[in-house]
Order: structure tokens, then sequence, then C-alpha cells
């Protein structure tokens, strides 16, 4: 049996039961009281479930970054706010133009798919001149202006702290609203199985294997006549794309974007994700993605819990803060638990470990240099 | 023969590679034992292991005590000093300062560096960085030597000097191994013949070889282990 | 003329803010690797006991601002050198986990603020002086730079004199030049760690009381808008170079001010970009050590 499961087969099959699981979600009425708001065919548990696959989605990008090419980016989160900002802003300039709705939707995906190359390009470019923790520096730098040009309406496209929100006269119908909740369910879930494969491609490519070899080895990958630069820059531009369609998949799903999403606060949560569920781990970015998700929603849920309220102030108030109780609970992680959530149930499961456990996750080596 | 410090099974990894594999071998109580072996096999490392500065498994016993689990500076502070290779000399800092960071408890003995080197003593104010390689040899020897140690490690101490200063290096060290034992890895296999009783030589991260110093550097198995012939050990 | 003139002592004035927490995070990272990520969490932890504590003792009065000074300036050095020693300690030589940890300390404690705080920044009171101007050459120069200024100048001399002059400094110059090495002399460099923390703690700590009197009110996110800023002074001056943060964090807060000004509120965007053209021309900042 364990064979099976490890097996390339066994994987896929694996790998389509959780789809199909997943997918067959919405038909079902399964209620887990304490994770799920309600019943899992309900638009607000669909919405949440949704969400927390964009954000899984969202994740993965990151670990192409953090976990497999060992980069420390604190800029992430521009990308996925060019997705979403980008989607919204274009469909907004493209609809009075007359054309019919269908291809303002179609070309407004293109778009902003192709902005968020260019933009991912650039931004890989100039930092990766750079390494370590310049080159976090420089990624958090150009997210913090980017923040603010979004936040001041330079331009007077992104709507400053109002936001944007989704013009969904141009929207196919069957994508918007609350009863179409299930149909945006099934789209963030296919969203979060492309970002998948892509990163599985990305990582067995020869590029992958490279920009992972580089990681460790720098001078071994130049010797071979290859520069660690370009592959990175690809990788780089491949997680901004992937970052962005997680953020049309939000637009689509929020019907609107706001300043949040391109703050470096945002992009640490994605870090605290990744650690959380197990850096250079694919599964780790999935599980930590909706794992912090529904944590965070439920969370912010027991806040306002009677209980709660009643409590004496030193439990009160630490207590009604999700993001500090999340915050505590990442740091005994990358205390306790290096390997992080995958990493936990790998050494529950596997006690005299395979390779991969031995070792520490090469991502978190020095980057000092 | 007693040895002041044993080594069984040492292993050390930087970055996720194994840089000495199972190296085992003694450092006699008195003189100076050579570790010798060909440029990158680990030589320097073997030594970083044992100090603490890499990663590192196996038995290091120093004096009957296990060292193997402390951290450097407890390892240094047992009176085991370190003289890296390339130096290492704070370049920033004036020689003085250099030295005064360098005393450890008991009774740093200063006259020992003008009685040595007797030119650092007109740099003492001079940043370290200023000095030239041979003058910050000597600075890096001061820092060993001016303590009360009960064993020495010496990498490379005369790479890259003018022959005139390998001369005065060498007395150093000579003067040095009458009192404290030493390890001492070493290329010029000349210094080695006028230091070293014994020899253990390293290849591909293991030893290969250990015995009387006179008798391996006579041998062909220089040239095996080494890759020099005798007459070549001037060069 | 009188334009240039308040633009460029407001830029040192603000320069100086932050060069309190710049020069903290700089140290720390030349000595242990670490970009403290906690660090502006120091700084909103202290401008917040020092209102606290200075209200209580005299709300908008010098006495009330001095004591406030004083427990930030506490309060900063023993809550950075706690987050030593707890969470940063036991992971000796783990770099990456290190930056980490203080991540996660640095999101959980701005939400505990904000538990405790609340979200709005509040209003403080200030004694009157700090309301008013100077005029220096034609130029209103708002009192409050002046006091910014000072503290600066004065926590700059201060960190010299214990670089220089002290034990420790000793350890700490050669820490930041070779860490490995001072180690190898026999010497406990986690001694020194926890000592560069509370200093720069204690600089960010007063800087925390000084920001509420810049912007005028303290807030549950004050430290971590600044943080951003002092990681840009800390690149570009180069990490682990006290001088090159003194020099940057003025650099960089003039020319924020002049591109506010004269650019149309483009001073975050100028800075980047500057950030930006002194990695591609020298990718260790301004001042920073060669790699070795």
């Amino acid at each position: 049996m364990r064979t099976f499961l490890q097996s390339t087969w066994g994987r896929l099959a694996v790998g389509a039961a959780v789809v199909i699981a997943a997918a067959i979600l919405p038909l079902l009425a399964i209620d887990i009281p304490g994770v799920l708001p309600g019943p899992t065919y309900t638009p607000g548990t669909l919405t949440v479930l949704a969400y927390a696959m964009l954000i899984a989605a969202l994740a993965l990008s990151y670990h192409l970054i953090f976990g497999v090419a060992g980069m420390l980016s604190f800029g992430h989160a521009m990308f996925f706010a060019a997705g979403a900002y980008g989607l919204g802003i274009i469909l907004r300039l493209l609809a009075p133009t007359g054309m019919p709705s269908e291809a303002v939707f179609l070309l407004a995906i293109v778009l902003t798919l192709v902005i968020a190359l260019v933009l991912g390009n650039l931004v890989g470019a100039l930092a990766l001149r750079v390494s370590g923790i310049s080159f976090a520096m420089v990624t958090l730098a150009v997210a913090q202006a980017m923040n603010v040009m979004i936040r001041r309406n330079v331009g007077g496209l992104t709507g400053g702290e109002e936001g944007v929100t989704l013009e969904v006269d141009v929207v196919p119908d069957f994508l918007v609203g609350v009863v179409n909740t299930r149909n945006l369910y099934w789209m963030a879930l296919a969203i979060l199985v492309l970002v998948y494969l892509a990163c599985v491609w990305v990582e067995r490519s020869r590029l992958g294997h490279v920009v992972a070899a580089a990681r460790e080895n720098e001078l071994r990958v130049t010797v071979l006549g290859l520069r660690p630069y370009l592959v990175r820059l690809f990788v780089f531009a491949a997680a901004a794309v992937l970052a962005a369609v997680a953020g049309m998949g939000f637009m689509m799903l929020q019907s609107s974007a706001t300043p949040r999403i391109s703050t470096s606060d945002f992009t640490l949560t994605l870090l605290v994700i990744v650690v959380l569920g197990g850096v250079g781990y694919r599964w780790g970015a999935i599980v930590g993605g909706i794992i912090y998700t529904l944590l965070d929603q439920r969370l912010a849920a027991l806040a306002s819990a009677e209980w709660i309220q009643r409590l004496p102030d030193v439990l009160r108030i630490p207590l009604s803060e999700p993001l500090f109780i999340l915050g505590m609970l990442f740091v005994l992680v990358v205390m306790f638990a290096p390997g992080g959530i995958v990493g936990l149930t790998h050494r529950v499961t596997r006690p005299r470990g395979g390779a991969k456990d031995a070792e520490q996750p090469a991502a978190l080596q020095d980057v000092e240099a | 023969m007693t040895a002041i410090l044993s080594v069984r099974g040492l292993e050390a990894r930087i970055a996720g590679q194994q840089v000495v594999e199972d190296v085992s071998f003694d450092v006699a109580a008195h003189g100076v034992t050579a570790l010798l072996g060909r440029n990158g096999v680990g030589k320097s490392s073997t030594i970083k292991a044992l100090l603490g500065l890499y990663e590192r498994t196996g038995e290091v016993t120093f004096d009957g005590e296990r060292i193997d689990r402390l951290l450097t500076h407890r390892i240094v502070q047992r009176g085991i000093a370190y003289v890296p290779e390339d130096r290492e000399v704070f370049g920033g800092l004036t020689v003085e300062e250099n030295l005064r960071l360098a005393e450890r408890g008991g009774a740093p003995n200063r006259a020992i560096v003008g009685e040595l080197f007797p030119e650092l003593l007109q740099r003492a104010k001079q940043q370290a960085g200023t000095l030239s390689g041979g003058q910050q040899q000597m600075v890096s020897l001061s820092r060993a030597l001016m303590n009360d140690n009960r064993l020495l490690l010496v990498d490379e101490p005369t790479k890259g000097l003018a022959p005139l200063i390998v001369g005065t290096v060498t007395k150093a060290l000579e003067a040095a191994a009458e009192r404290t034992p030493m390890l001492l890895v070493e290329q010029n296999l000349q210094v080695v013949r006028a230091l070293a009783h014994t020899v253990v030589v390293l290849s591909g991260g293991r030893v290969v070889h250990t015995g009387p110093a006179s008798e391996f550097l006579d041998s062909d198995l220089v040239h095996r282990h080494l890759g020099v012939s005798t007459d070549q050990e001037a060069a | 003329m009188s334009t240039v003139l308040l633009l460029l002592i407001t830029g040192v004035g603000l320069g100086a803010l932050y060069f309190l927490v710049a020069s903290g995070l700089s140290l720390i990272y030349g000595l242990m690797g670490v970009l403290n990520f906690a660090h502006g969490s120091f700084l909103t932890l202290a401008g917040f006991l020092g209102w606290e504590v200075g209200r209580r003792v005299g709300d908008g009065s010098w006495g009330g601002l001095l004591v406030g000074m004083l427990v930030g300036l506490v309060v900063g050095a023993l809550v950075a050198a706690i987050t030593e020693l707890v969470f940063i300690r036991p992971l000796y030589n783990r770099h990456i986990e290190q930056v980490l940890v203080t991540v996660g300390l640095g999101l959980a404690s701005v939400a505990l603020f904000e538990g405790i705080w609340g979200t709005d920044p509040i209003q403080i009171r200030l004694p009157e002086w700090l309301g008013g101007t100077t005029d220096v050459l034609g130029a209103n120069i708002p009192n409050d730079r002046w006091l910014l200024i000072g503290t600066a100048a004065v926590v700059l001399v201060l960190i010299v004199l214990f670089l220089q002059r002290t034990s420790y400094g000793l350890v700490i110059r050669a820490g930041v030049e070779n860490r490995t090495m001072v180690t190898a002399l026999g010497i406990d460099v986690r001694r020194a760690f926890t000592i560069v923390f509370a200093i720069g703690g204690a600089a960010a700590g007063l800087g925390g009381v000084l920001a509420s009197v810049y912007y005028g009110q303290v807030g549950a996110h004050q430290g971590t808008s600044l943080l951003i800023y002092a990681f840009i002074v800390t690149v570009i001056g180069g990490l682990g170079s006290l001088t090159g943060a003194a020099i940057a964090s003025v650099l960089v807060a003039v020319i924020q001010q002049f591109a506010n000004f004269y650019l149309g509120g483009t001073g975050d965007i100028a800075i980047v970009l500057a950030l930006a053209a002194v990695l591609l021309v020298r990718p260790t900042g301004l001042m920073g050590k060669v790699t070795h």
C-alpha cells in the first residue's frame, strides 16, 4: 500500500481523489462546527473555502521563490495585487468600448497576465542584481512603493483606500452573485490545481533543478555554463504570473480589491503560511494556506464569542486578536517544528524518515552571504 | 606516547556537503604533529570541525574530556589556541586592539610579542588591515602564543609569506612547540621537517597514513599522498 | 531659499528619527546576521509606555516628556534584550529562522498593541514650545526637529564612545568584522548579541517616544511603518555600518522631503529609486563591509 502511494500513479490517484473530493463538496452538506461557518453547500462556507484555496494558490507561487529557489522575497503580494487590480482596472477601462462582454473579459485576463509578466521581470531583474538580505530589502522597498502608489490613487486608477470594484456587466453571468458562489468555488479550485501543476512543471523542469542547485552551490551552476541570474529571474517571473492568476481569482471572488492586499504585511502572511505548512513542500504551502485562512476566520469569530468577552483583559485581549495567536503559533513552529505541519506529519508517519526528513529544509540555510 | 587530543570518527558538513568524513587520529602530548594532504582534502576543515566552527559529529577528547559538543569559545577557553589559515586579523582594529581582544584569563604574556616580533611593538596603533601579510601573520601568532595554552592548532602559518618571514615564523613556532603541543597544517615540507615529529596524512577526507615525520618525508609516500616528490619540496 | 532650508532641516529631523531605528538594526545585522523585523515593535511599545507614564507624570509638560523618553529608553532596551535571550539565542547561528521568528513577533505584537490601545492612533499633548517654530534665516523650523536632531546626535556619540572605549565595544567591532574569529579567540560572542540588542532597543525605544512627538500621536503601526524606512536606510548605508546608517538616514529623509515637496508627493518612490541606484552601483551599500 505504501509503495503504491509513493509511486507516480499512486500520487496521481491521491491527487485526483483530493481534487474530486474538493469538487463535489458544494453538492454535499458536511458541517464541521468550529472549523467551517456552516454546511458546505452554503455560500458563506463556499466563499471561505474558495478564499482559502486562492490563498493556498498564492502561497504555492511563493513556495517557488522561497522554498525552491531559496530567495527571501518580501514583495510577493504586489503580484497578487497586480492580478486583482489589473483585472479590475482593465475591465473598467474596456467596459465602455462596446466590445462583446466575453471578448472584454478574455482580453482583460490576457492583458493582466502580460502586465504581471512584465512587472515580474522588471522587479526580478532589478532585485536579483543583489542576493540574500539585500534582495529581500529591494523587493520590500519596491512593494512598499507600489503600495504607496495604490493608496495615493496615482493616475486615478486604483481608487485609493476605497480600492477597485469589479465591473460585473462585463463578467460572465455564471460567475456573478451569491447564487453562483458554487461556480466561484470551482473556479478557485481550478486555479489552485492549475497553479499546483505549474509549480510541479517548473520544479521538474531543467530550470527548476538548476535553480535548486544554485541555491546550494552557485559556483557549480556557473561552472555548468548556466547563468544563475537568468534561471532565478525565470522562476521569479513565473511565480509573479502565478500570483497574479490567484489575484484575478480573488477579484472575481470578492468583487473588489483594497490596498491591504499590496502591503508588506500581506507578504509576511505568505511567509508565515509557507513556513507553517513546511518550507520546501508543495503540500505544505497548500495545507498551510488553507489552515491559516480557516484559523484566521475562526479566530476572528472566536474573538467575538461571549465567553471570551467575559474573560479578564489579560486573557481577553490576546485571545481576541487572531494575528497575535497566529504570529505566536508561527514563532513556536519556527523554534520547535522547523519542518512545519508537513514536516511533523512526516515525522509521525515515517519515524525513521526518508532523506528529506534527515536534513533541514534547504531554504532555511544561511542566506547571509 | 600519550595523546593530548584524540579524534575518533570526526565528520563535518557545510551547506549539506560533507567536508570531513570519518577522520581519526591523535595529537601527541609533546611536540608537533603535522596534518598533511593535498589542497582541498579537508585539513583546514578538520581543524575547524575540531573547534566547532563547523557542524560536526564524532568523538573529540582533549586531555581526557570530551569537547565535541562544546561551543567554540568554551573549547578555546580550555586552552586550545587557534591560528587560522589566512590569518584573519581584524583589519579595522589596531594591532594593540587585536592583541587585547585575544587575551584570555590567567596571565597573558605580552612580553613574548616583543621577544618574537619586535616590529609589532612600533605598530601597536596601526590598523591591522594596513599591515603586510607577514606582519598580519605575526599578529595572528601573537594572539595565540601570548596566552597560556595547552594545545596549539596552527593552520598553514607560512602560506604566501616571503622566505625571510617564513624563517621568523618557523622559529617562533619552534620555540612555542617546546612548551606546548601543536597540531600543524603546513604545505611547506621543509617547515614540516624542521618542526614535526609525527605526520597524519589525509586523502579524500580520510586519514590514509600516520607515522614518524622523517620516515614519511623520505619515502615515496610523499609523492603518492601529496603529489610532490621529495626533491620538489623546496619549491 | 527659506523653503530649501526648511526642507533641509525638517529632513535632518526626520533623518534623526530614522537613525534611532536604523542604528540598532544595522549593528544587530552587522554582528549577528539577523535582520530584526521585531525592531519596529520595540519602538511602538516604548512609544506607548513612554506616553502612558509620561502623561501620568505631567501631560503635555517637559517633565512628562523627559520621563517618557527615559521610560522609552529602558523599555526598548529591556524588551530587546529579552527578545534576544528568549527567541533569538536558542536559534544560535540559524539566521533564516532567527529572521522568521522576528517576523512572527513583529506581526503578533502589532496585533497585541491594537488589542490594548486600539487600531486608531491616539493624539498626544506636548510641551507648548515643541508645537512652535523657530526662525532660521527666514525659515520657520518646527521646534520638535531640534529635539529630534539633538537626541539622535547624543545617541550617535554615546554609541560611538561605547564601541570605541569599552571592552564589549571592542568585541562588537571585531564581531561585526568577523564573528567566527571572535569565538575562536575564546570569547562568548552571545553576550555581545544581547548587548547590541539592548543598545539597539534603547535607541529604538527613544525613537518611539520621539516619533510620537514628531507625528503628534502614538499608534500601533508607528513602528512598522518607520521600520520599512529604517530598512532602506540600513541597506543604503551598508549593513553593519553605524556611520553608514547615520549618513544614509539623513540622505534618505532629505531626499524624501524634497521629492515630496517639489515632485508632487513622490518621496517614497524617490527613496526606492535611490535604494535601487545605490544597490546597482555598490551592492554592499555606501559604507558596507566587503563580504568576507
